[in-house]
């Protein structure tokens, strides 16, 4: 089995990468998520599977990498402390890997009290920052938390979220340094709508020296329509969405709005692909896939790079 | 101090409506306190399920009394002389005075009047607020004297989640987000360093998770 992963290959060629978000269905039936899979086919560099998204039941983050894998697809296993104490977590590190699913996105995850079981008992026995450090200490020394060795070290290119607009703003990037040290190989950002002040947090990673250290995709939500934007600006936590944005979609009558989301989102990918040390965009276009391909070629980022991905 | 809040009336009633002579028992430390469990609290609720007994015609007698602690032995056996005239103890003192009282007379029917609350402050009239959950390890010097463990929604030991609105936690906005205060304070005694560190998984064997904890001190043995 091929040891890196394509986006990891992808990252160390010096491409910029692009990756989407999939989130697996309410149900037992794979086929939702496999007419998503292919929508995003070969116009992404790896696909991320939210781990019960917003706290919400739905097919198991893993299963779903596992299917992706065997569309063809690299999978991105994201997965939250929230659900799982530190044996759990450990394990499925170690299922992930035997399955030749090589990249693992650590969270914390979002609060069970926003979710379908709000009378479920968060578990948070780790938080993010202890689960990336366990799993760098499982594959670089074959160490279990609790001490003990593991017979075979799993492949794993970890990676870990940050929210470039989140307060208290001063301390975001010094929170993404210990996310570095930590283990964070790449970096997945919440989505942009502020550019300005992403371009300020970017500036503060690069003073800090981080861009050297970790591959940052920036986050990217395409607006649907102008309800859609004040519900993000308004309901969304850690959402930075500038009023100049949601004015331009409430400019525009309903049936065009759709389109001038998908123009923000070109105009953002434009300005993002000149910031200097950012690495990639990351797409959350959530239940709607079918927009990713028109803007990966729309922006010019198609094909996307075959890569050696090492034996 | 442990926090109380008496259970709804409804439940109450319930409770002791298979007995005809009920014994509220307060507590004068804690639950008196959070004016939940003392003496004032004790007499409101017996005159009320008089009062309730007597509107639904039912006879029901009430009998008064509050302890000083009823997690201590020595205080607990106050009761002894007043148990033979009820059929049940109606306790209004945290879970452990209950079960303390309970382990003391087995023979007696003890019941929970109160829901125990948590470890807290009185931040003012009427205000209390949990900050410790008596984790066993107590690390307050590391997060500049505010407990993520107990005041963060996600008990996050490395720094906020992304998700805290001007300083609120995003789970109930009327809460301050703990790591907010904690990088705010850590700030301002430049003590920010305090961060860099990864600090690793709780040992949570050592304090919680094994079943009930026991402090045995062989100084404080007779
Ligand atoms: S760290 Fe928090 S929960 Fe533990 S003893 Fe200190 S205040 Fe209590
Ligand atoms: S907002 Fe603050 S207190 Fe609430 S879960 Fe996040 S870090 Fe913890």
């Amino acid at each position: 089995m091929k040891h890196r992963s394509n986006l990891q290959a992808v990252l160390e060629g010096a491409h910029f990468a692009v990756t989407a978000e999939c989130g697996p269905p309410r149900g037992a039936d794979s086929q939702a998520l496999r007419e998503k899979a292919q929508i995003l086919k070969g116009c992404v560099d790896a696909v991320n599977v939210t781990d019960n998204q917003t706290a919400v039941v739905r097919l198991c983050s893993l299963a779903s990498c596992a299917i992706l894998k065997e569309m063809g697809l690299d999978p991105v296993l994201q997965m939250t402390t929230r659900d799982r104490n530190r044996i759990a977590l450990q394990s499925d590190l170690l299922g992930a890997s035997a399955l030749g699913i090589r990249n693992v996105l650590c969270l914390s995850g979002d609060h069970v009290c926003f979710g379908s079981e709000p009378q479920a008992m968060g578990v948070f026995d780790l938080d993010s920052i202890q689960l990336l450090y366990a799993a760098r200490t499982m594959r670089d020394q074959g160490k279990f938390i609790g001490g003990g060795a593991l017979s075979d070290p799993p492949k794993l290119f970890l990676g870990a979220v940050e929210n470039p607009f989140a307060d208290p703003l001063g301390f975001r990037a010094r929170r993404l340094a210990k996310k570095v040290a930590a283990g964070a190989q790449f970096i997945q950002t919440q989505c942009i709508y502020n550019l300005e002040r992403f371009r300020e947090w970017m500036k503060q990673v690069r003073d800090l020296g981080l861009d050297q250290k970790t591959h940052i995709l920036a986050g990217l939500t395409p607006l649907k329509s102008a309800r859609m934007a004040r519900y993000m600006k308004e309901k969304v936590a850690g959402m930075d969405l500038p009023d100049a944005i949601l004015e331009r979609m409430e400019k525009v009558p309903a049936s065009k709005q759709t389109q001038e989301g998908i123009k923000i989102a070109l105009e953002t990918i434009e300005a993002l692909r000149e910031i200097p040390g950012l690495r990639g965009i990351h797409i959350m276009a959530v239940e709607w896939e079918q927009v990713v391909p028109q803007l990966v070629a729309d922006s010019g980022l198609l094909p996307r790079p075959s890569v050696d991905r090492g034996q | 101090m442990i926090t109380g809040t008496r259970k709804p009336m409804e439940e109450i009633r319930a409770m002791i409506a298979p007995f005809g002579r009920v014994l509220v028992a307060g507590c004068g430390t804690c639950v008196a306190e959070c004016a939940s469990g003392g003496e004032k609290e004790v007499a409101l609720l017996a005159s009320q399920l008089r009062m309730d007994a007597k509107l639904r015609k039912i006879s029901l007698e009430v009998g008064e009394i509050t302890l000083d602690r009823q997690c201590v032995y020595e205080f607990i056996d106050q009761l002894t002389p007043f148990l033979e005239n009820y059929d049940a103890v109606l306790s209004l003192a945290c879970g452990a005075g209950v079960q303390a009282v309970a382990e003391v007379f087995p023979q007696w029917v003890i019941l929970p009047g109160l829901d125990t609350g948590f470890l807290g402050e009185t931040r003012e009239a009427g205000l209390w607020l949990e900050n410790c959950r008596g984790c066993g390890e107590c690390r307050l010097h590391l997060f500049a004297g505010v407990c993520p463990i107990t005041r963060c929604a996600k008990r996050l030991f490395n720094g906020p989640c992304g998700g805290s609105r001007a300083g609120q936690c995003e789970v109930s906005p009327e809460v301050q987000c703990a790591w907010h205060l904690i990088l705010e304070r850590l700030e301002r005694q430049g003590r920010m360093d305090c961060l860099e560190e990864i600090y690793p998984p709780c040992d949570w064997s050592r304090h919680q998770g094994r079943g009930p904890r026991k402090i045995q001190r062989e100084d404080q043995r007779a």
